[in-house]
């Protein structure tokens, strides 16, 4: 039987973390060791924005040991990934550098969307009991040290998702200077959080009625398991049975809360605030159920990892998420979904009919799609410049799933969209736009692709009906199925032709099919 | 078999009602810890004093009651001492102050100390004589001849390694060692009639204390101790001085060892340093010759500061634990019990694949009745098998010469990731567990020495291999130590397996030695310092549950010690909501039997017998489902709350009964036990009318009938039937 191990590492803001795992033929991931450090990172980056050099000797201390085990286990692969507390860092590269130096582990930092992202597939790899708890409207509560992400899900697919700075080490080291006691930190900590969930309400939630919540956390989840019986399946939580949380975190001091949680003293007051903030989102959000199935971010990693390697494949269709998240921004900022769908369906017929020559694959398609729902964003804030507000819109909003670089392609392909294309070195201060070279090849294709099905929708009247696409030698045959008049269409099509035949070499050619 | 283990309810939990009911906290219904364990050193003697054990063995159990008596000064009376000292008078669990405990415990261990010296002079020694073996007690009994061997003895191999030491104005008086036999003695300066000094001289630990003389006709061997050789060659050693008087001595020092971890930046060197400050403790007893010359008894009282309640005098050689170097001595064979030889564990006779053997199913092992050679082959093994990735070991005590230890330095040898973790506090075996820990870093083993204040007492063996169809954990789980030794002398029980969930434990459980957090839940294993109390607590709870509500109910409980206050009450709680508990505790044992509505319904019963009783074993009816756990820990506040202990089901059927049936053999025992009666003594079962059952004979039986019956199933299986053919 083909067998892989791998080894995810997570740099949390609390935590250092390693999962072992084992992938056999059978779709089957399985944890075989998991070993997790306490270590503040968080408390430092947030409250002064680096990390002291105590601290990063100890994170390569334990990244040493890491390795040590990972030699034991031999483990075929291995991914380090680090989260807030080393994205928020001053000198994030030159700690990652000293990190690389001295252990030889290459840390990679996840922007927010990657995290929660992996965290989400770990949730959805429940399988079973993902799949029947969001058939109900249900909200995916992520709590991390740094921030949180609420995640609303309707009719099985995913609506929106938002990042909330209200993560439970920051909210910490934010109070810390109230010197507040601990049941005043506990009004404080509501109190806050009501007033950051007030605009959240507004915007996303409106008068929708969320049935459940599937909370992801490090403090919560671990209490909610071991309250089922270590039963993933079955942890889940009433909004009653906080109140129990909170009398095991108020009986016996924290010494008393530590050992009825089975969890070290310095954890108390990170599950205090925890449990305030979920109890707070359960009731902004009307939800009732609350389920901790205790996944973490080297859950996610594994099912990234074996997926990639071909050893997984999840049920869930996470693209369709990743596309309805972005329909979602495009509602938010008044697109016409009408026009983002022809756009999308013309712009994937032409992609997928020069698969033998853009050398492109699956996660450039999608962000084709992304860019063609997104394609005109930027009209929302000024008619005039819409590619630069585009960009500037699809910069400043996360889509789950996608990383920074993969979003910043995105964004250029609508920003070229509309704009002058800007050559790779040809001008030094835009040139740095692109993260490489490789990125911008992908821009450079996506956007002659876009602004070619662009144009055979300038009218925005979705004059066709249907289109054929056709690779023959070094022409692209567009035959398309109208019968309307398609002079303007026909003009834009002539102009960004000449982008495209100078990307790709091709000739567009547009027909129109009979209709006799 | 098990419910879902589920945490039990804490303190935050639990219902007024609940809390209410510490009325069973009251100091009457408790015994002191120390008074009880000074009983169980009492049943010990009982043995030396049993005329149906062989001779010699009776001089081990005399010597085993010596040895336990330091230890008990040096641990138990020193650290209450302390309290006094320290001012601090809150009582025990029994309602005892440490005062009234030091003055209870003083009068009790005379009387021991009294009737183990009655033992060897009027019993044990009048017939060692009359079997041949001669103790000479006094040099001055020798006779010419022999009082000529011994003094050349002396010449040659004594008076080299003698220090002696005097008292003066410039010679302050000397560090006398802890445990250490010495003798003291009055001088005076010859041709003057000067003041007496004192002199002190150590019997050197070094030399055999008991020295053959030769034979006299009608005796086997007639021995002498060294230190009657010593008193009489004492003017060799204070030449210009009369002896006007030499007696023994011998004093014990405070010894409990607290280690202030947290200003430890090395606790291996703060260790070190302690074991050296040991010998300096304040002197807590001193025992003396009777008939001491008092000028001298007056002398080591003052400088030794010792109160008299801490002097004993003793009729008959100091420190008995010398009777087990007269046990080892060659030729009274028909005086000892037989050698008992461990049997093979049929599941893993030697030379099998061990780890293939667990695959087909948990394997339980008893020793001593069982070899403990299946556990050194485990690590043997994995030392060599090219699968086996890791090792991971924890240990407490080891035998010198370890098989374990070589075989897990052979295995780091060989590129196996092992990790080791040496408990450096295994009380006055730090020494020793210094030197391994050194060696197996040397060969490359990752050594870890326990989390900060507490001991790791857990007994626990991962072997993590590469197999076919991926990682496979094999897991041992023990009551006793990784001690090939010890394994021969003490019941324990093991048990090897390769459940998935209980490996997954193993591993978190290593985790957490080497200072990683605690996983999100255990599948199958219980901890303390953190779980092991409540988990417990829910035990018993349960069935007190299932007793009020008229299901089925019982606790049986095998252990070495009970003095956990909250684990005795849930057990008076239990016997009072109708429970039947019988308990088998071999030493102290806190909890009172027969306090009506209390714990009419407990029984308490302690085996001492050739093998140390060592294993514990819980057995919980639950309502018909049983469910049966062993552990590495007591129900004692020491075991669970400052210690990593392991509590481990027994989760095959099979299995489960195997244990069930040896707590059964020993609640049947009608030998070897004693039960507790309601005034706090222990009484031998009366064994009038009743068939004689010796639980540890039978269990050495049963375990030769293992054999043959696995022999026997061998044998056909190998049967073959060959057909005839044709000529």
């Amino acid at each position: 039987m083909s067998l892989k191990t791998f080894a995810a590492i997570s740099v949390g803001s609390f935590e250092l973390t390693m999962k072992i795992f084992e992938f056999s033929g059978r779709n089957t991931i399985r944890e075989i060791d998991c070993l997790s450090q306490n270590l503040d990172l968080g408390s430092e980056t947030y409250a002064t924005g680096t990390l002291s050099k105590e601290k990063i000797d100890e994170l390569c201390r334990t990244l040493v040991d890491f390795k040590e085990v990972m030699k034991s286990y031999r483990v075929d692969a291995f991914r380090a990934y680090g989260t807030s507390a080393l994205r928020e860092t001053k000198n994030t590269l030159i700690v990652l550098d000293q990190i690389a130096q001295r252990t030889g582990i290459e840390v990679k930092i996840l922007s927010n969307s990657e995290q929660r992202f992996l965290d989400y597939k770990s949730v959805a790899s429940k399988g079973e009991s993902f799949r029947k708890i969001i058939e109900e409207k249900t909200a995916i509560v992520d709590i991390s040290n740094g921030s949180i992400q609420l995640s609303l899900f309707e009719n099985d697919a995913l609506m929106s998702t938002q990042n909330l700075r209200l993560g439970v080490l920051r909210l910490q080291e934010m109070l810390a200077h109230l010197n507040a006691g601990r049941e005043r930190m506990e009004a404080l900590v509501d109190e806050y959080a009501e007033a950051q969930l007030a605009p959240y309400k507004k915007l996303y939630l409106k008068d929708r009625e969320i049935r459940n919540i599937i909370i992801v956390d490090d403090y919560i989840s671990p209490w909610a398991i071991r309250r089922a019986g270590n039963d993933a399946g079955k942890s889940t939580i009433e909004l009653e049975d906080f109140e129990s949380l909170m009398d095991l975190l108020h009986n016996g001091g924290t010494m008393g809360a530590a050992k009825a949680l089975g969890i070290a003293e310095e954890k108390v007051p990170l599950v205090m605030i925890s449990a305030v903030l979920a109890k707070r989102i359960a009731k902004v959000m009307g939800a009732t159920k609350v389920w901790a199935p205790g996944v973490t971010l080297c859950d996610g990693m594994a099912y990234e990892y074996a997926e990639e390697i071909k050893m997984f494949r999840g049920e869930h269709d996470f693209e369709r998420d990743i596309i309805a998240c972005a329909g979602g921004v495009s509602k938010r900022y008044m697109g016409s979904r009408k026009r983002a769908e022809t756009l999308e369906y013309l712009a994937t017929t032409i992609f997928d009919s020069m698969k033998k020559i853009h050398g492109l694959g699956k996660r450039e398609r999608l962000f084709l799609q992304i860019a063609a729902l997104l394609h005109d964003c930027g009209k929302y804030v000024s008619l005039v410049d819409i590619g630069e507000r585009s960009y500037e819109i699809i910069m400043a909003t996360e889509i789950i799933g996608l990383s920074h670089a993969e979003r910043e392609i995105v964004a250029s392909v609508v920003r070229y969209n509309h704009s002058d294309f800007t050559y790779y070195g040809y001008n030094e201060s835009r040139g740095a736009d692109f993260s490489g070279r490789e990125s911008y090849l992908i821009i450079a294709k996506l956007t002659a692709i876009l602004r070619l099905a662009n144009s055979l929708d300038r009218s925005h009247k979705q004059k066709l009906r249907g289109m054929k696409a056709q690779l023959l030698e070094n022409e692209l045959y567009l035959t398309i199925d109208t019968q309307e008049d398609i002079s303007l269409e026909k003009g834009f099509f002539d102009v960004s032709a000449e982008f495209f035949r100078e990307v790709f070499s091709v000739d567009p050619i547009l027909k129109t099919k009979k209709n006799f | 078999m098990a419910e879902k283990t589920s945490i039990p309810k804490t303190n935050a939990e639990k219902t007024e009602n609940e809390k209410t009911k510490i009325v069973m906290k009251d100091g009457r219904f408790f015994e002191n810890r120390e008074l009880s364990w000074i009983l169980f050193d009492h049943r010990i003697l009982g043995e030396a004093r049993d005329r149906t054990n062989p001779l010699f063995e009776r001089l081990k159990f005399l010597s085993i009651t010596a040895s336990n008596l330091d230890e008990f000064f040096m641990v138990r009376v020193a650290s209450i001492k302390d309290m006094v000292n320290a001012g601090y008078t809150k009582k025990d669990i029994a309602g005892m102050t440490p005062k009234a405990q030091l003055s209870a415990i003083s009068k009790a261990i005379h009387e021991l100390v009294e009737l183990q010296y009655s033992t060897w002079g009027r019993s044990l020694n009048p017939q060692l004589l009359k079997d041949g073996l001669h103790v000479v007690a006094h040099h001055e009994e020798l006779s010419k001849e022999e009082g000529a061997f011994v003094d050349q003895y002396f010449r040659e191999n004594v008076y080299p390694v003698l220090t002696p030491m005097a008292v003066d104005s410039s010679r302050p008086f000397p560090l006398i060692r802890n445990k250490t036999l010495n003798i003291g003695a009055m001088v005076q300066k010859k041709k003057k009639n000067d003041e007496l000094e004192f002199v002190t001289v150590q019997v050197p630990g070094v030399l055999n204390r008991i020295v053959e003389l030769p034979a006299m006709p009608g005796e086997k061997k007639r021995v002498i101790l060294l230190e009657e050789i010593i008193e009489r060659n004492m003017q060799q050693l204070f030449l210009n001085y009369t002896i006007v008087c030499a007696h023994p001595f011998r004093i014990m020092r405070n010894a409990d060892l607290t280690i202030e971890e947290d200003e430890a930046e090395d606790l291996l060197k703060e260790i070190e340093k302690q074991i050296k400050k040991r010998q300096w403790g304040e002197c807590i007893r001193l025992e003396v010759e009777k008939g001491m010359d008092k000028r001298l008894l007056s002398i080591l009282k003052k400088e030794l500061s010792i109160e008299d309640g801490y002097l004993y005098e003793i009729d008959g050689p100091l420190d008995l634990t010398v009777l087990m170097k007269l046990y080892g001595l060659d030729g009274f064979d028909d005086l000892k019990a037989p050698k008992y030889v461990p049997k093979m564990v049929p599941e893993l006779p030697p030379g099998c694949d061990v780890f293939e053997q667990i695959r087909k199913g948990d394997v339980l092992m008893q020793h001593p009745y069982q070899s403990f050679e299946p556990v050194v082959d485990f690590i043997r093994q994995a030392a060599v098998d090219p699968k086996v990735l890791a090792i991971k070991q924890t240990l407490y005590r080891v035998s010198g010469n370890s098989p374990i230890i070589a075989a897990l330095a052979q295995a780091a040898e060989n590129g196996k990731q092992v990790t080791v973790l040496v408990e450096l506090k295994a009380r006055f075996d730090e020494e020793n567990n210094i030197v391994w820990a050194k060696k197996l870093e040397k060969a490359g083993c990752h050594v870890i020495y326990g989390l900060l204040g507490l001991k790791t007492h857990s007994k626990i063996t991962l072997v993590v291999r590469r197999e076919e169809n991926g990682i496979k954990r094999y897991v041992h789980l023990g009551t006793g130590n990784y001690n090939d030794a010890t394994a021969k002398l003490y019941t324990d029980v093991g048990l090897l397996t390769c459940s998935e969930r209980v490996g997954e434990d193993a591993t978190a459980v290593f985790n957490m030695l080497s200072g990683y957090s605690e996983p999100l839940f255990w599948n199958k294993l219980t901890l303390a310092p953190l779980w092991l109390k409540d988990k417990f607590l829910y035990l018993i709870q349960r069935e007190t549950r299932y007793a009020l509500e008229g299901r089925r109910a019982r606790i049986v409980a095998k252990m070495n010690s009970l003095c956990d206050p909250d684990v005795i009450v849930a057990l008076y709680e239990a016997s009072a909501a109708g429970v039947k508990i019988d308990l088998i505790v071999r030493g102290i044992c806190c909890l009172r039997v027969g306090i009506p509505g209390v714990s009419e319904n407990i029984t308490v019963r302690s085996i001492v017998g050739n093998f140390l009783e060592h294993a514990r074993i819980f057995y919980f009816e639950n309502d018909e489902n049983p469910e049966v756990y062993c552990s590495s820990a007591d129900w004692m506040p020491r075991n669970l709350e400052r210690r990593v202990e392991i509590l481990f089901p027994i989760d095959e059927p099979g299995l489960k009964e195997e244990l069930k049936h040896v707590l059964d053999v020993q609640l049947a025992d009608t030998v070897k036990a004693s039960i507790l009666k309601a005034d706090g003594t222990y009484e031998k079962v009366d064994g009038r009318g009743k068939k004689a059952i010796l639980a540890q004979d039978v269990f050495c039986r049963e375990a030769a009938k293992k054999v043959k019956a696995a022999k026997a199933r061998e044998q056909g299986q190998k049967r073959t039937f060959t057909p005839k053919t044709a000529q």
